[in-house]
């Protein structure tokens, strides 16, 4: 039972920390832009010019377009990869302190503070090479609740970025288009695939999807490592039933004298096996609960995470889904009752008389 | 899209099932040929005792494959949001046509497994096991179903393709529709309800009747209304019990009940239409061994109880389905 409930655990541990973690990013998403436009170039996502958002902007439907400005920027001194931001209307507002209000300010994310041992008033120096760095006062550090959007985050004037990153003029990262009505979004996207092919327009649900399946198959893919446990445990399960006690047996023995029937014993088999499924089940529930939302899930979370040197401190959230309870259900206690039937059967048919005479 | 977790669960409980019925056709093909219920030979008291396992063993075998059948819907109604288009699991079930047969298969094995237990039942309730030969042959006419449909499971869900774009239940369950599906959401409303409600006071009269009188007739003519009504209950749900629920006379979709925005109303209804559908039909086939002596008793008794049985469940369809009907504002003629 020990076994049983360790199997579940682990089992139920995967399936929550993958439904935590996907519930985490489509939390995310909600607030992320309905449509983001990229240009690109060989195959590659490329700079976009500004002057794209003007045309875009006439395409009935479309109620604003704006420019972004970021990259990425792998620091040297700390072997980390941050994100550069220029600040935009819709900014978050998770922050201790202010947002950057003008050139030579900027606002870091928790992981950024901690790994350069920055705090606000002090100075964050970026370098790519002699002619591209920039000093920025740090004016604002985003609160720890938000880490899994900001950790990484650096978020600066618009032409702090743009001279640090030596972007040529007049051109972006990429495009946010807002559209007034959601369900438009694909004809708004088909539109403007059509009046500029160098374009990839990305809509949200796109994401979504995306990650939908991304974190499904990485759930999916775990659990497929633990077939071979699976298994072992149904053969476990198979030889624990069929190594009856003489204990057990003279019990079975004594309750056939007493005129029970096979199929009373029988029976009788299958809820002892219910019991101690759903003993083990709920048991096994419980510890999964406590591995992944107390303990952060500290067994499998560099499985299923991914890694970098600045990577998010995560906690999940607590958050049951029926369904994944279920699907455990079906993963574990099926393929334990059905290794028991013919021990269990073995059991039922003996003949009294030989069992209690040996 | 087979890494899917629901998808995995699904597959090892139709690979589960699927060496199962293998192992109970193997050990059926075995009675089928010895049984000899005069012999008092050790192969016979050794296929007596298999008989036991053979019935252990469906007995499960049906119990996972109706949870298997939850698990099924349960799972085409979560995977939707990876389709483009697909807004409950019509989406999912058109993405991958070969869902639908699943879906048929999956229902044509409950009543018949269920028909099986049954018989399995009565057989168990006499001395002399008047039924064995007759319910092994059953099983190996159900074994075939049970393949296919693991075989049709995993095909389904291998063929499964996150680009492709589906339709959803809004436009396969539209007035408009030219598919089956399309017809029966077109079905006018107020006559639909007078045939649904007329088809649910008949089957709940014959069967109170069945319990009365003796004749075999009236039994049959219970089964054979019995089995009328479940496709008049699955149309009444498509043309208006479904468009009472979504308060939207033009939405006829059998499976967004399903959805937690309905809290899952879906689930009551089909189960309870299931079962009260299934157990009239049990009274029949058992009627029909109502003849054999030793099986005159247990089959009037089981009779007895499965016709009550049937009458709750069918006055819980029919309760369900009326609760929006009677209680909210909807109206829609």
């Amino acid at each position: 039972m020990f076994i049983y409930s360790i199997i579940v655990a682990t089992l139920t541990s995967l399936l929550f920390l993958t439904q935590s973690l996907k519930k985490e990013a489509m939390d995310v998403f909600i607030e992320a832009p309905e449509l983001i436009v990229q240009r690109m170039s060989a195959g590659r996502h490329d700079l976009i010019p500004v002057g794209y958002a003007e045309k875009i902007l006439s395409i009935p439907g479309v109620s604003s377009v704006e420019p972004r400005y970021w990259g990425y920027y792998y620091d040297n001194l700390t072997g980390g990869n941050y994100t550069l931001i220029a600040r935009n209307i819709d900014a978050l507002h998770m922050v201790k302190g202010t947002l950057p209000k003008g050139p030579g300010e900027c606002a870091i994310g928790k992981g950024v503070a901690d790994v350069r041992l920055t705090d606000l008033n002090d100075v964050l120096f970026l370098s790519i090479n002699p002619q591209q760095k920039v000093s920025l006062k740090v004016v604002g550090i985003f609160t720890a609740d938000s880490a899994i959007l900001t950790n990484d985050l650096v978020v600066m004037d618009k032409n702090d970025l743009v001279n640090f990153f030596a972007l040529p003029k007049d051109m972006a990262t990429d495009l946010i288009v807002h559209v007034s009505n959601a369900s438009e979004v694909p004809t708004i996207a088909m539109k403007i695939r059509r009046d500029y092919p160098d374009t990839r327009p990305i809509t949200r649900s796109e994401i979504v999807r995306t990650y939908e399946n991304v974190f499904n198959w990485r759930g999916g893919m775990a659990l497929t490592m633990f077939i071979g446990p699976l298994l072992a445990f149904a053969i476990f399960a198979w030889d624990k039933a069929t190594g009856m006690s003489a204990g057990e047996r003279q019990e079975i023995g004594i309750l056939k004298a007493i005129g029970w029937e096979t199929t009373d014993v029988l029976k009788l088999k299958f809820w002892e096996g219910m019991a101690i499924s759903l003993t083990s089940f709920l048991t096994g529930s419980i510890l999964a609960y406590i591995h992944v939302f107390y303990f952060g899930a500290a067994l499998f979370a560099p499985v299923l995470k991914g890694w970098s040197v600045l990577f998010p401190p995560f906690n999940p959230i607590p958050y049951i889904d029926l369904y994944q309870i279920f699907v455990i259900f079906f993963l574990t206690v099926i393929p334990y009752l059905a290794s028991t039937i013919i021990p269990s059967w073995k059991a039922a048919v003996t003949d009294p008389d030989t069992v209690m005479r040996s | 899209m087979i890494l899917h977790p629901g998808a995995l669960a699904l597959i090892t409980g139709a690979v589960l099932c699927f060496s199962m019925t293998a192992y109970a056709v193997v050990l059926a093909l075995k009675i089928i040929w010895h049984w000899d219920i005069s012999s008092s030979s050790e192969l016979q008291l050794a296929l007596e005792r298999r008989t036991y396992l053979i019935s252990t063993v469906m007995n499960y075998v049906m119990g996972f494959e109706i949870l298997s059948l939850f698990l099924y819907v349960y799972t085409l109604d979560s995977i939707h949001v990876l389709f483009v288009g697909a807004m409950c699991a019509t989406g999912s079930l058109n993405a991958n046509p070969i869902g639908w047969y699943v879906l048929y298969t999956r229902i044509a094995i409950f009543f018949l497994s269920a028909t099986w237990i049954a018989i399995n039942y009565l057989d168990g309730q006499a001395e002399d096991y008047p039924l064995v030969k007759l319910k092994y042959k059953f099983l190996l006419f159900i074994a075939p179903m049970i393949f296919l449909d693991g075989y049709l499971e995993i095909k389904y869900f291998a063929g499964l393709k996150p680009d492709v774009i589906t339709s959803c239940c809004g436009s396969l369950f539209s007035d408009e529709s030219k598919k089956v599906a399309g017809s029966l959401a077109g079905l006018p409303i107020k006559p639909m309800m007078y045939v649904f409600y007329c088809a649910a006071a008949t089957l709940a009269a014959l069967s109170a009747l069945s319990m009365k009188v003796k004749a075999s007739i009236v039994k049959y003519l219970t089964s054979f209304a019995s089995i009328l009504f479940f496709p008049i209950a699955i149309a009444s749900t498509i043309s208006f019990i479904s468009i009472y629920y979504y308060e939207l006379p033009t939405h006829h979709c059998p499976f967004d009940i399903l959805q937690g925005t309905y809290n899952y109303v879906g689930y009551p209804l089909f189960v309870s239409l299931f079962g009260g559908s299934f157990f009239p039909v049990a009274s029949g086939v058992a009627e029909l061994f109502g003849s054999v002596p030793s099986l005159r008793e247990p089959v009037g008794k089981a009779q007895k109880r499965w016709y009550v049985v049937s009458i709750i469940l069918i006055a819980i369809f029919v309760g369900f389905s009326s609760w929006p009907i009677v209680f909210s504002g909807f109206t829609p003629f």
